[in-house]
């Protein structure tokens, strides 16, 4: 059943993926990301990773990707001009350059190389526990740092964005 | 049996996918949506990474890559409107005023 639900799902997104790079219309294009990110919260949940795939319905399709399309349609991108390529032969090469890439990063994962060490929050732990509680939980002790810094990031980027997109200041 | 190999391998053409967007696309939107889908399949690794280590640190650090996403889509963003409103278009050929 997981077996099945995993590949269902890897040939959308992979699906999804070659034709957001090839799509003409950017509208599109957001489209189709968003349903990779559909496709990839669903295997987050194959993961038992339920809160992360919440947060990525949510932030990622909810919240960046109507940001996404918001800027499409307030540029009128959705209407594509011919725009004459001015490197029509990078196209070929780029993508042999793509498979050496995935050939190259396959042989790394495929040496022993990540070996990493085991650690305590077993699926059986996480699940009488709970998955969200125990983020929680981490977020607020050994990670309450990066938590306040990202608050600290996350106005900053609120600010940017008002004084690079605002006509004057 | 779905082992670690086939969601690394997934991220993996993810990835590499994305890689060739950005090499090839022309419209600074659609790059950046490649970027997007490119911070995707790393985080969609260290989830597969972090279930198979029985490890919580991969799923927090994907907390924490999602927030620096959304702020990195707010500026960038922005700064696509503010081009866009200088040069009328958001083809990366047309702008060049920072090549040598």
């Amino acid at each position: 059943m997981e077996a099945y639900l995993f590949y269902i799902v890897a040939t959308i997104s992979v699906a999804a993926a070659v034709y957001l790079v090839f799509e003409k219309n950017p509208v599109f294009s957001a489209l189709y990301l968003i349903q990779i990110m559909v496709c990839i919260a669903v295997l987050y949940i194959l993961l038992e990773a339920q809160f992360i795939a919440a947060v990525q319905i949510i932030v990622y399709a909810g919240a960046i990707m109507v940001l996404f399309l918001f800027v499409i349609m307030l540029l009128n991108l959705n209407v594509q001009e011919d725009v004459k390529d001015a490197l029509p032969f990078q196209k070929i090469p780029t993508i042999f350059l793509g498979i050496t890439l995935f050939v190259v990063i396959s042989i790394v994962l495929k040496s022993k190389l990540f070996q990493g060490r085991h650690g305590e929050y077993t699926t059986e732990y996480v699940n009488k526990v709970g998955n969200t509680k125990i983020i929680g939980n981490l977020l607020f002790t050994d990670y309450l740092l990066p938590f306040e810094i990202t608050s600290i990031l996350l106005f900053v980027a609120a600010i940017g964005a008002v004084m690079l997109a605002k006509r004057k200041i | 049996m779905i082992t670690i190999t086939h969601y690394i391998t997934l991220s993996a053409i993810l990835f590499t996918i994305g890689v060739i967007g950005v090499l090839i696309r022309r419209n600074a939107i659609v790059i950046f949506m490649c970027i997007e889908l490119m911070l995707n399949a790393v985080n969609l690794s260290f989830v597969a990474f972090a279930h198979y280590l029985n490890s919580m640190q991969g799923q927090l650090f994907v907390f924490f890559t999602i927030t620096v996403a959304a702020a990195e889509a707010a500026v960038g963003l922005a700064i696509i409107v503010a081009v866009f409103r200088n040069k009328e278009t958001v083809n990366i050929d047309d702008i060049n005023i920072m090549k040598w």
